[in-house]
């Protein structure tokens, strides 16, 4: 045993109970897989963990998972991105409109343009004029519904199922993508066997959760979000791989250091900027292609939801996704046929795992976040059995709830980019 | 004193040409005559009616103005001030049509409620930043989305009026004694006329007292010099003995509280609402966030930009039906408010850079004699 000294040993607390980073994840999806299943089980849910929840999942996932992306480019390079929220919006716009012009392909490209552009005003604000970046991030959100609505009423008004609130709706729509061998796609128009959909039908304890959850990420999944899921892994490669991306980081952590090493701050701010306003577009246009027409109000504070995941996922690629993940199905399940009994469901398997995680912090003596946690568990057991209708207003807040509890925990242990937010210039310490 | 207001107004001077430089583009673009619209738009708003219409637009917006300036003034983000004051509105206004109360105890009581869910909603941020270290802007996103979600719940399961059949999502209309009478009299006893379409709305005298009490908070008071030695410099504020977790506690307490009192002017003086429901304005507290930031947080500068916001409101709420997009008033608000924060950040540095090249010319000049031809070698140049 390497003697380290830190910060649980000046609190007394005990170790993890896994020593290994890696391990402790690949634990956590394993008792996470095993609550979902005893949940379905105790409940008599199956839809809780069916490849249909978990596939619209993944659908509703993919806009805040790209929003949470977006705010995560930005401050790594070191802007804060309080305005992806009218970034998003600028992206449904442009979505709707191309994509009622020329398709859902150019509705994608639309989106990323016009979340781009305002991307790149924001950045003229906080990077080049120092703007505090609330503050321009505050005025791209105001400016964002205007500019929408203002496009709206010159493009859509007057025509065919459009209006100031609504586009006419995408000419055409675009493919999917089932995987063939696991869940049952064509192979060269031979319908392959759906392996995954058997175990599921097994309804046997974890494994049929997990192929629930396999098959529904792999069938009929649309082209836009297969898009999204690699962009985290191409964002991950290209942030922490590659030369541009290790300057965008430098920028956000120490920019004076960087400067003196000869990187561009303001341009690679400018890149960041750009990138990130071209994802929450993005995040934009894969809403207009779900809803398959632009819609006022259509973000409905996802951006900021965006950021949310992006927090929680302590401003790193992986734990946004699974903050995506957690939101995504939240808002999934309220859109599948019995909503109630499903978000009820849920409460049992978020009191299961609240429970089990007041045990582990006890274990590892930490007696005031094991009591806090404690404490939710209770409340969530009592929603169980007490709440038979759960509002869809309840759940509306749930992934909100989630976020504030998981950064008053672990607060502490989240970093963000050391220099984030503070504008600078050439010359300053 | 002139020159003190032809600096303060520069900035927005340039952004408000550059605002309407954006529009008329915009308006080119999408066909339209620009001059034509700008007309039409200083033909709805020349009219009494139409200022007694701007005033009454304007009065929620001050107090949303005021309501995030208080935070602003220390950096304290109150992004949150939209989900504090529909909460606020939305138990106010239940709480105020159940009880019976004389006028003089009606009106305070309906107050009392808003402003203590406000601060109190603001203050869960509050107590996380200084217990948990939370981000003020983190927390209020979070809570802002949090009260929207609540508020929905309360008033569809609990605070909905059940009597007119419970088909409208909306609370009890208020009672007489919480009503604040129209201002109308009182100009009609001088004279003045507005005519029977429009009724100037008996909460403007609350925004004025506001706004006056504001600007003793700021600048006759210890805790308005503590607060905005904070928002200067926080560690200077800190050796000089200012608490900042109690600096933090307060001034989001104070802003919830005023956030809780921007729905009041609807449900207290608006003889159209009188109550909280589904037609109630929604997003006060996000624009009351351009209104600070126009403002500069001063409460002449937030009545200003209020005023300029209500009045782009009234202007083009009547364009439409001669072909010209409404929509144009929010190009024009948000160009606006994008360029005048872009102007105030360029003249600040300016002024700064000045400063700071005076204050080293005085520490030259100071420190080291003039040289005289006899101690200085080779023609120095500097």
């Amino acid at each position: 045993m390497s003697v380290t000294i830190d910060a649980t040993a000046a609190t007394s607390e005990r170790p993890p109970l896994i020593s290994s980073a890696r391990w402790r994840v690949v634990a956590l999806v394993m008792v996470g897989v095993a609550v979902m299943s005893a949940a379905r089980i105790i409940a008599d849910n199956a839809d809780l963990t069916s490849s249909g929840t978990f596939g619209v999942a993944l659908r509703t996932a993919a806009p805040i998972g790209l929003a949470g992306l977006s705010g995560l480019v930005a401050e790594r390079s070191g802007t804060i991105n309080i305005g992806l929220d009218g970034m998003m919006v600028m992206g449904t716009i442009f979505a709707g409109w191309w994509g009622w012009q020329y398709g859902p392909w150019m509705a994608l490209l639309g989106g990323i343009i016009g979340g781009m552009l305002g991307g790149l005003v924001m950045s003229v604000a906080t990077t080049t004029f120092g703007v505090n970046h609330i503050v321009a991030g505050v005025a791209i959100n105001l400016i964002a519904p205007g500019i929408a609505r203002f496009m709206a009423s010159e493009l859509f008004v007057g025509q065919q199922g459009g209006s100031v609130t609504s586009s006419p709706g995408n000419s055409g729509s675009m493919g999917s993508f089932t995987m063939p061998f696991l869940s049952g796609g064509d192979l060269f128009g031979w319908k392959t066997p759906d392996i995954l959909g058997w175990f599921e039908d097994t309804g046997w304890f974890m494994i049929a959760d997990a192929a629930g959850f396999m098959k529904g990420m792999t069938t009929a999944v649309t082209w836009d979000v297969v898009l999204a899921v690699s962009l985290f892994f191409g964002m991950a490669y290209f942030l922490w791989h590659t030369p541009l991306g290790l300057r965008l980081r430098f920028s956000g952590e120490r920019p004076s250091a960087a400067d003196s090493l000869g990187v561009s701050v303001h341009k690679m701010r400018y890149i960041g900027m750009a990138i990130s306003g071209g994802l929450a577009g993005m995040g934009g246009a894969v809403l207009v292609l779900f809803a398959n027409r632009y819609q006022e109000n259509q973000v409905a504070g996802r951006g900021f939801l965006g950021l949310a995941t992006m927090i929680f996922g302590n401003w790193m690629p992986a734990g946004t996704a699974a903050g995506a993940g957690l939101f995504g199905y939240a808002q999934g399940i309220t859109l599948r046929t019995n909503p109630a009994d499903l978000v009820n469901a849920l409460f049992l398997a978020a009191a299961i795992g609240l429970a089990l995680t007041a045990i582990y912090m006890a274990y590892r003596r930490s007696a005031s976040g094991a009591g806090t946690v404690l404490a939710f568990a209770l409340v969530t057991f009592w929603a169980y059995f007490a709440v038979k209708e759960p509002n869809n207003q309840l759940v509306f807040v749930t992934p909100y709830v989630v976020t504030l509890i998981a950064v008053s925990v672990g607060a502490q242990r989240l970093r963000p980019p050391a220099e984030e937010g503070i504008p600078w210039f050439k010359g300053m310490q | 004193m002139l020159e003190r207001i032809w600096r303060a107004s520069l900035a927005p001077l340039v952004a408000a040409a550059a605002a309407i430089v954006i529009s008329s583009i915009a308006l080119l673009i999408s066909g339209n005559n620009p001059i034509d619209a700008f007309v039409e738009m200083w033909k709805t708003i020349d009219s009494t009616a139409a200022v007694v219409d701007i005033i009454n637009t304007a009065v929620p917006l001050y107090v949303s103005g005021i309501a995030v300036a208080i935070g602003f003034k220390m950096n304290l983000f109150n992004i949150g001030s939209n989900g504090q004051y529909l909460l606020a509105a939305l138990i106010a206004g239940w709480a105020g049509a159940e009880v019976s109360l004389p006028p003089l105890l009606h009106v305070p009581f309906v107050f009392l409620v808003a402003m203590t869910v406000g601060g109190t909603w603001a203050l869960i941020a509050g107590i996380l930043n200084v217990t948990r270290n939370v981000n003020v802007v983190v927390s209020t996103i979070m809570l802002n989305y949090i009260a929207v979600g609540l508020s929905a719940f309360l008033l569809s399961e609990y605070f909905r009026d059940s009597e007119n059949g419970g088909l409208v999502a909306q609370t009890k209309l208020m009672p007489e004694s919480a009503r604040l009478p129209t201002l109308d009299p009182i100009f009609e006893f001088f004279g003045f006329d507005f005519g029977e379409r429009v009724d100037l709305l008996g909460f403007l005298p609350v925004a004025i007292a506001l706004g006056i009490a504001y600007y003793i908070l700021l600048n006759r008071s210890l805790f308005g010099y503590e607060l905005k030695l904070s928002g200067m410099n926080a560690d200077a504020a800190q050796s000089a003995g200012v608490n900042p977790k109690r600096m933090v506690l307060i001034t989001l307490f104070m802003s919830g509280a005023v956030a809780g009192m921007i729905g009041l002017p609807f449900l207290l003086a608006d003889s159209n609402f009188y109550k909280y429901g589904d037609a109630f304005p929604v997003t006060l507290g996000f624009t009351g966030l351009g209104l600070a930031l126009l403002g500069r947080n001063s409460p002449v500068g937030v009545a200003a930009a209020a005023i300029v916001w209500a009045t782009i409101e009234v202007a083009t709420r009547r364009l439409g039906p001669l072909g010209i997009p409404p929509e144009i008033g929010k190009i024009l608000q948000g160009s606006f408010l994008l360029s005048a924060v872009i102007a105030y950040e360029v003249v600040r540095r300016r002024n700064d850079a000045a400063a700071a090249e005076a204050a080293a010319r005085a520490t030259r000049e100071s420190r080291t004699p003039p040289p005289t031809p006899e101690t200085s070698p080779i023609g120095a140049t500097s």
